[in-house]
């Protein structure tokens, strides 16, 4: 099994595509929808985990492409160095997924891989500097 | 009716007898105990905070170079420093930014090297006199090759804050961290129940000559801080319910460590410096025990619309601290995440080390020698037309 990050991006005529139900009945891939924007007669985004077998992974970026929704595969990650974090929290204002948080017993920042997006957001705001970004 | 003075509870820490708490601790020692009942017990309660300062920066004396110079212009790792003091003596503030580097690297970050031992290099100018016939220097120099080297800090240690939001539908960049469009976000800095003049709101304690933590070293309260407006509307239980009292404090830069004073860069904001600051409270009388009891739940402050760009501001709403701590509060029927800019985690950190020191006799409390004002307008910047206006 393969697992990667995707974001796809919906042309306004497209929103009504029920793109997730073709990729889970025909290509055998388990979908987890990590953030949604999604608004009818306007563009969307929409951004999750694919998990599945790579050559039905393959086969299903093919079929979004051909539906006309562009996409993104994530290969970048989030590099949180927290030796040298103080647990501000100022980091956390911006992130969008909830991946970044501080702990409401224990003020300690806590980051989770799985639920980052990677939109980079949290480099800029860190006044640390103790956020980057690896490909 | 409890009484002790400085010199009754100082012996006690001499003897290893005095009991100390933490501004945390003390409130489910009152909750259990009562107030009468803890203030017999307890001798200190310590107080702290972590959280960017941008009024710091430090005084450095560099020793005379041969032949001298008298130095009216200084960059430090070109960092501009105000030299306009004698002739090596130079004052580096923390927001000043690097004239090659712009807002990467500032005052801030020069502190931060001095104090991790780094080689910093300093360049000077000057116009020569029949004294100092020196021009131009270029040199490295470093804590242990300069001679004094010390933090003062013009406005440290605010007794409370305002919390921002931004209504606008930009993204806006400020001192209090990103403010996402559309009420996109809350953000607050202060650390609440364990800040020392939440905990002392009418400086019954901490005063003029008070012994602090700072940065790792031991330091003093030096004066009042710049803005301080004891005036502030307050509460009930006499606590401000914003902006209010504000401390100038000193400290050796030689004696500190970076693990408590740590330089910080906002996005497309400027550079502000990470200043750790703990502050004991000796328990003279029940009055300032039950200060010391303060829950964030007791705390105001007030949401302040920082796309509004006027002094002016509107308030949205007040909101208490336990509320900004759950990491949600409600703006306009909108469920908003709130977060905060200072790092409650070190300054818990803090309050226990200050604990531990008195506790062991290595910090000693001391009165102050002058109280801070409780009355103080304070006055704004208009833009004025004649001489004598």
């Amino acid at each position: 099994m393969n697992k990667i990050k995707i974001c796809l991006y919906f042309p306004p005529n497209k929103v009504t595509v029920p793109l997730s139900y073709h990729l889970i009945k025909n290509f055998d891939l388990q979908l987890n929808i990590l953030h949604a924007d999604i608004d009818l007669a306007k563009t969307g985004k929409l951004i999750m985990d694919v998990l599945g077998e790579k050559k039905n992974i393959e086969k299903g970026l093919k079929f979004i492409e051909q539906q006309g929704i562009k996409y993104k595969i994530f290969n970048k990650t989030i590099i949180w160095q927290e030796d040298k974090c103080i647990h501000c929290g100022a980091c956390t204002a911006v992130c969008p997924s909830g991946a970044l948080k501080l702990g409401t017993i224990d003020c300690m920042l806590t980051f989770d891989k799985e639920e980052c997006l990677v939109c980079e957001l949290c480099i800029k705001s860190c006044p640390l500097n103790v956020m980057s970004v690896a490909f | 009716m409890i009484k002790k003075s400085f010199e009754e509870i100082n012996e006690k820490i001499k003897k290893g007898k005095a009991v100390i708490v933490t501004a945390d601790e003390i409130i489910d020692l009152v909750a259990e105990k009562g107030i009468k009942k803890a203030a017999q017990e307890v001798d200190v309660v310590t107080t702290a905070t972590f959280g960017p300062m941008c009024s710091s920066g430090a005084f450095l004396n560099f020793g005379h170079s041969d032949p001298p110079i008298k130095m009216s212009k200084v960059w430090l790792n070109d960092v501009p420093a105000y030299a306009g003091i004698a002739a090596v003596d130079a004052y580096i503030g923390a927001t000043e930014l690097s004239e090659t580097k712009g807002m990467e690297y500032g005052g801030a970050h020069v502190i931060e090297d001095l104090i991790k031992g780094k080689n910093v290099k300093l360049h000077a100018k000057s116009y020569g006199t029949d004294c100092y016939p020196l021009k131009e220097i270029t040199t490295f120099i470093n804590k242990k090759n300069i001679n004094q080297a010390f933090l003062f800090n013009p406005r440290n240690a605010y007794q409370n804050y305002a919390a921002a939001t931004n209504s606008s539908d930009k993204t806006l960049y400020t001192y209090m961290g990103t403010l996402l469009p559309d009420y996109g976000n809350v953000t607050y800095s202060t650390s609440g129940q364990l800040s020392p003049l939440l905990n002392d709101p009418e400086y019954r304690t901490i005063g003029i000559g008070t012994r602090i933590f700072i940065g790792g070293a031991q330091g003093y309260v030096a004066w009042e801080g710049t803005q301080h407006n004891p005036e502030q509307n307050r509460g009930t239980n006499k606590v401000p319910i914003g902006a209010a009292g504000t401390l100038t404090l000193i400290g050796d830069l030689k004696q500190m460590n970076t693990n408590f004073i740590r330089a910080a860069v906002y996005e497309k904001y400027g550079i502000s410096i990470f200043i750790g600051i703990g502050i004991p409270i000796p328990i003279l009388d029940e009055d300032i025990l039950e200060k010391t009891a303060i829950k964030d739940s007791q705390i105001f402050t007030n949401v302040y619309d920082y796309s509004v760009q006027s002094r002016k501001r509107p308030a949205i709403r007040s909101v208490s601290y336990e509320e900004l701590r759950s990491g949600t509060i409600k703006l306009n029927n909108k469920k908003v995440s709130t977060a905060p800019l200072s790092s409650l985690k070190v300054a818990r950190e803090i309050a226990q080390i200050l604990k531990k020191q008195i506790a062991k006799g290595d910090f000693v409390l001391t009165q102050p020698v002058a109280h801070l004002p409780l009355k103080n307008k304070m006055n704004t910047l208009d833009i004025r037309g004649g001489k004598d206006e």
